[in-house]
């Protein structure tokens, strides 16, 4: 009955010369802005720049504008927190948004710059010679142990080398991201990429369909505290098995699926009733200090015939003692999720306020492994939006051995960052279940469009790798010395490890 | 003596600080330029009698005097191995100070944990207009039983202890080797100078090891020269570690302190880790260094497929990257590696009993007037000297040396 | 090797004008000790006095010999071994060396010849454009990197050992030979990326190539008869310098390595 005071974001603009009245418009839109009486009506209220419309208007007569309605300046009281208010006061509800942190805190990254080769020491060619980017995820040996085989030569002892690794071509795999949080086509695509790219992809927290079983070397599957979709056979299809501590868009509270976005096949994979909200506690109920993740993370090992078992949790302030425990609780690798990173569903104010970033976390759990002597034990996936093959740089230089792409993904697949993903209308088809949305995704297409992405990204990081006078991953893996920063104060200098230009 | 070196050096060639009266106020820092990062320079050579038998410097100087144009004269410097027979069995510390000070101070360490046998300055001609010699003494030592009891050491642990302790922490002092029977002569001049300076026709040895370099700073500092060494390894280097920072981070981790501003340092420890500590073969801890690519793993047997996956993944961060041509110098033998494109230039002979590396092919046919064989090394691929006696490179031998750090 | 009398440090090459004698059109040059730039010197000023053949004895290191030399008809002649980058930037005269020459021999070479009679190192005719290198024995790695033809200059480089790794890397026009007869080494006649970045030029190995040796933008097929016969031209003038059989040399079907495109590239990069 009331009027909300919450005013439209956005303006839909189109171009009534060009406009063809063919309807696109009307069927293309997922959140239901556009009505048509002999011409498309749309409701700016409902729209959320999401572009899909502009791009299937044959006619090019769509633009999105922001909204001309002015507000009073006030550096204080932004306009989303006066607009956070007004919603509250009409609902009395939890401010609930997708995607990762959208607020103007200082990124490291934008404030880091890489190393390049110049005469006393030369670039390496990356087009014409070999660049290696191949890596391996999982814990190493102190050593290794061989004995003389015979022959001139040595070999391995029996029982040492390299075990429960996972072979990656190239230092990127695809975030967590739960079946039902985004649909099935979106799992497929990430699915065959992953084994087209020879990396891997994960299940997230919604367990593993069954059409993903052709691609199940190139998955890992995810036990998270609501132990959707787990039982020992999920945990054995897996390359990996990968804990959920906690994620870097809200570190510290559970998942969030929206019952709207529980459908029959969403019910099925996750084994938990249609329609009703699946809300994951926070903590697992059996962790609650660090001897009892010993306890989970063995007892997966001896369910699975000792994969590599990992574990995720989100950069907080005591990131480095925490991931020193994980390693030595046993786990093959540490996922550091930063404060960016992207979600389907989040408390706005967790999202936004709750976790540190990214680059400070790689910093201080890789010297800490190191300061203990564990950092060979395991391996360092960082993620918390890596943005581009620089980040990523950025990011293996400070010291992760892979980064784990979930935003960047969806972008590939169409995502515009509209931060609807909680409602589950995506138009893009990515982040529903609805039917006449998730048919838009063509897996095929996907999965190229990732490859491309994935294949674009190895290039731009062998010719960074070139550029820096290595011809190996391994060589920039923790090499601080091959980063300096610019307009960093000098404390995180020291925090990061890495010397500001000019020393 | 050619007297016009100096007019060869960059204009801005540095004099030592003036002397401070009555010892008032802080002393000038030793290594100015060690934060800066020193680039490696340039010629290289080592040559071993497998036989043993010894062989006078004259050999290593000639064959550094041939590739002259590899170095500008801001470092120069030689290994050689045998040359102390009348102290088989001490650690000899070769030390540089900048002053009397510095002297004291190590000497005082010295004396805490060392039985010292002889002390004294290491013999030299003067050396007119050089800048910044250091004084030169040379120790001959064998660790006091209760300080390695009191420690925990083996004494080989605690040599390395006491050469990180003296390099990073006393200020101006430098150890420039420290291992047994064996000794590095270097400093800032170039090979020929060198030579002459620490007369080093005095000295016969089975393995030498000579460097020119090609700085562009503008060290005053001796101790930046090449070989770098660590007990008995030691080793001169051409080109540049891209891969330091990871290399001195891993090393880091396992007690050794990279605080000399050069990378080289890096190799030493790396095979002091490698091979002391860990246990593993020479030539797997060359390949360690110089790993095979991975489509050339891809394609071995499955055995040996297994070793290098396993090796390359667990000393992925003591890989070498950038171009380099090293040799190093070892207790009965000497090994040398290109880094796995084969960057940097090197050539190998052998004529008789002897083996010989060098930069180029001229510095071999300068002293060896008839070799058997003259081949260029492959990328990645060690050439290896073993001299019969006394040889640390049996998996046995190195198994039971082996003390844990 | 000199040491000064009064007993100061070893001296490598001396500094001083080297010994040279004439007779009609040959001056003999004794090199022994001598540093490089009084060698290249002695060759200069003995040209420009006439000499058609300039004979280097007791040659051992000394660098850049023939370096920048132009004018047809004039002959070098290296007894010993040359030092760093023989015959750089070479456009016209003939060097011949009797030894094993080092590496950069023939860099950024314009004209003229250089026959090795023995092994060459690393990076040889690096961005070739026009003239001949034969060499006789094995050579190193990046051999004949980034050659390249223009118009109707057309560089050859005919190796009669084995090569290593890069051989032909990144090559852009020319004719690249490789016999795998005169060798001292073991292993294959090639090693490997061998093409790597061809986008022009021909590049023939006798005998077969394992297909993974070759970099990705390249094919490998046996060369055809036609292209035989051209080889054989070329082939004969390096029997002749070294004196071997050309029926022999032939005897062994050549496999031809082409650029699988002239635009290796053009899918690589995009913009917005």
């Amino acid at each position: 009955m009331s009027t909300t005071f919450v005013q439209a974001e956005f303006r839909v603009c189109i171009d009534d010369d060009r406009c063809q009245r063919c309807g696109r418009c009307v069927q293309q839109c997922g959140w239901g802005v556009y009505s048509f009486d002999e011409r498309p009506l749309p409701d700016d209220a409902k729209c959320r720049a999401c572009h899909r419309c502009v791009t299937f208007c044959p006619a090019h007569a769509i633009t999105i504008e922001k909204s001309p309605l002015a507000f009073r300046d006030n550096a204080s009281w932004q306009i989303g927190l006066r607009k956070s208010i007004w919603r509250q006061a009409e609902t009395g509800a939890v401010m609930l948004t997708g995607m990762g942190n959208d607020k103007p805190y200082l990124s490291v990254f934008d404030h880091l710059v890489l190393d390049a080769c110049q005469v006393t020491n030369p670039s390496i060619d990356p087009l014409r010679e070999p660049m290696e980017l191949r890596t391996y995820l999982g814990g190493k040996p102190d050593s290794v142990e061989v004995e003389a085989n015979g022959r001139g030569g040595f070999r391995l002892k029996s029982g040492a080398g390299l075990r429960d690794n996972v072979e990656l071509e190239t230092p990127i795999i695809f975030s967590p991201m739960s079946y039902g949080s985004v649909s099935l086509n979106v799992h497929r695509s990430l699915a065959r990429a992953a084994e087209r790219c020879g990396i891997l992809m994960n299940t997230g927290e919604g367990g593993l369909h069954a059409d993903l079983f052709p691609y199940q070397d190139h998955v890992i599957v995810q036990v998270a505290s609501g132990r959707f979709g787990v039982d020992p056979e999920y945990l054995n299809r897996g390359a990996a098995v990968e804990i959920k501590v906690g994620q870097g868009a809200k570190p510290g509270i559970g998942g969030h699926l929206p019952g709207e976005k529980i459908d029959e096949d969403v019910s099925t994979t996750r084994r938990i009733p249609r329609g009703s909200d699946a809300i994951s506690p926070a903590p697992h109920h059996d962790i609650y200090s660090i001897e009892d993740l010993r306890q989970l993370i063995y007892a997966i090992k001896e369910a699975t015939g000792y994969k590599p078992v990992g574990v995720k949790i989100a950069a907080v302030h005591n990131v480095a003692a925490i991931a020193s425990g994980v390693v030595h609780a046993g786990a093959d690798y540490v996922y550091l999720d930063g404060f960016r990173g992207g979600t389907g569903a989040a408390p706005q104010v967790v999202r936004d306020h709750v976790g540190i970033p990214l680059e400070i976390a790689i910093a201080v759990v890789d010297q800490r492994l190191r300061d203990e002597g564990i950092r060979n034990r395991a391996s360092i996936i960082a993620a918390g939006s890596i943005r581009s093959s620089a980040d990523m740089a950025k990011a293996i230089a400070l010291g992760a051995d892979v980064v784990a792409i979930g935003t960047a993904a969806l972008i590939a697949l169409g995502c515009h960052l509209c931060q609807g993903c909680h409602t589950g209308c995506c138009s893009w088809g990515l982040t529903t279940q609805k039917a006449e949305l998730t048919r838009r995704l063509d897996p095929e297409w996907g999965a190229e469009r990732l490859t491309n992405l994935v294949r674009a990204w190895s290039h731009e990081l062998k010719e960074i790798l070139g550029a820096l006078g290595v011809n190996a991953i391994e060589s920039l893996r923790g090499s601080r010395e091959r980063l300096r920063g610019v307009g960093l104060d000098a404390q995180t200098c020291d925090i990061l490890g890495v010397k500001p230009a000019g020393l | 003596m050619s007297d016009d070196f100096l007019l060869e050096r960059m204009p801005t060639a540095r004099r030592r600080p003036p002397a401070l009266a009555g010892g008032a106020g802080p002393r000038p820092a030793y290594r100015e330029e060690a934060p800066f990062k020193i680039h490696g320079g340039c010629g290289l050579m080592g040559i071993c009698d497998e036989s043993g038998a010894l062989m006078p410097a004259d050999i290593a100087v000639r064959a550094m005097a041939i590739q002259r144009d590899r170095g500008n004269g801001l470092g120069a410097g030689f290994a050689g191995y045998g040359i102390y027979p009348e102290f088989p069995d001490h650690f000899c510390f070769h030390l540089m100070f900048h002053d009397e000070r510095a002297r004291e101070e190590v000497e005082a360490i010295l004396d805490r944990s060392f039985v010292v046998d002889q002390a004294e300055p290491i013999p030299t001609r003067p050396f007119g207009g050089a800048t910044d010699v250091p004084l030169l003494w040379r120790y001959f030592l064998l660790p006091d039983q209760h300080a390695l009891e009191a420690l925990a050491m083996g004494p080989d642990d605690f040599v390395v202890h006491t050469v990180m302790q003296i390099n990073s922490s006393v200020d101006g002092a430098f150890v420039a080797s420290s291992g047994k029977n064996m000794g590095a002569f270097k400093g800032v001049a170039f090979p020929e100078e060198i030579a002459h300076f620490f007369r080093l026709e005095e000295y016969e040895a089975y393995t030498w090891l000579g460097h020119n370099r090609f700085p562009t700073n503008t060290p005053g500092w001796w101790g930046g020269a090449h070989p770098f060494t660590l007990l008995d390894w030691s080793i001169v280097h051409n080109g540049e570690i891209s891969s330091y920072g990871i290399n001195s981070r891993y090393l880091e981790q396992f007690g050794y302190r990279c605080s000399l501003g050069t990378d080289t340092e890096v190799v030493a420890y790396l095979f002091d880790l490698m091979m002391r500590r860990h246990g593993l073969p020479l030539e797997l801890a060359c390949e360690a260094l110089a790993s095979p690519l991975w489509s050339e793993i891809d394609r071995m047997p499955p055995e040996e497929r297994e070793l290098r996956r396993s090796l390359r993944a667990v000393y992925g961060p003591a890989m070498l990257n950038g171009p380099f041509a090293i040799v190093v110098g070892f207790r009965g033998g000497m090994v040398a590696l290109n880094d796995r494109i084969k960057l940097r230039p090197l050539v190998a002979a052998r004529q008789g009993s002897r083996l010989m590396v060098a930069s180029e092919e001229s510095a071999i046919r300068e002293v060896l007037d008839a070799p058997d064989e003259v081949w260029a090394p492959r990328a990645g691929e060690p050439v290896v000297a073993r001299v019969q006696a006394g040889s640390p490179l049996s998996l046995e031998h190195a198994a039971s040396d082996r003390t844990d750090g | 090797m000199t040491v000064p009398a009064s007993g100061g440090p070893v001296v490598g090459h001396l500094r001083t004008a080297p010994p040279v004698t004439r007779s009609g059109d040959i001056a003999t040059v004794d090199c022994r000790s001598i540093y490089y730039t009084y060698v290249n010197e002695a060759v200069r000023r003995a040209f420009d006095e006439g000499a058609h053949t300039v004979r280097l004895d007791n040659v051992n290191g000394q660098r850049y010999i023939g370096t920048g030399l132009s004018g047809e008809g004039r002959r070098i002649e290296v007894h010993g071994t040359p030092g760093q980058a023989l015959g750089m930037f070479l456009d016209g005269p003939a060097i011949e060396v009797f030894g094993n020459a080092q590496d950069g021999v023939g860099n950024t070479m314009n004209g003229g010849e250089v026959i090795v009679h023995g092994s060459a190192g690393d990076v040889l005719g690096y961005g070739m454009r026009c003239g001949r290198i034969f060499i006789e024995g094995d050579v190193g790695y990046r051999v004949g990197i980034h050659m390249k033809a223009y118009k109707d200059l057309r560089p050859v480089l005919v190796c009669g050992g084995k090569a290593r790794d890069f051989f032909g890397e990144y090559m852009a026009g020319g004719l690249l030979v490789l016999l795998g007869m005169n060798s001292r080494l073991e292993g294959p006649v090639v090693g490997g990326h061998l093409a790597t970045g061809m986008h022009g030029g021909e590049i023939y190995v006798r005998g077969e190539i394992e297909p993974w040796r070759c970099g990705k933008d390249v094919t490998v097929d046996p060369a055809s008869a036609e292209e035989t016969a051209a080889l054989g031209a070329v082939l004969a003038d390096y029997c002749v310098a070294f004196g071997m059989d050309l029926e022999e040399v032939l005897a062994v079907p050549f496999a031809r390595v082409r650029p699988a495109s002239s635009r290796p590239y053009s899918e690589l990069y995009t913009s917005l």
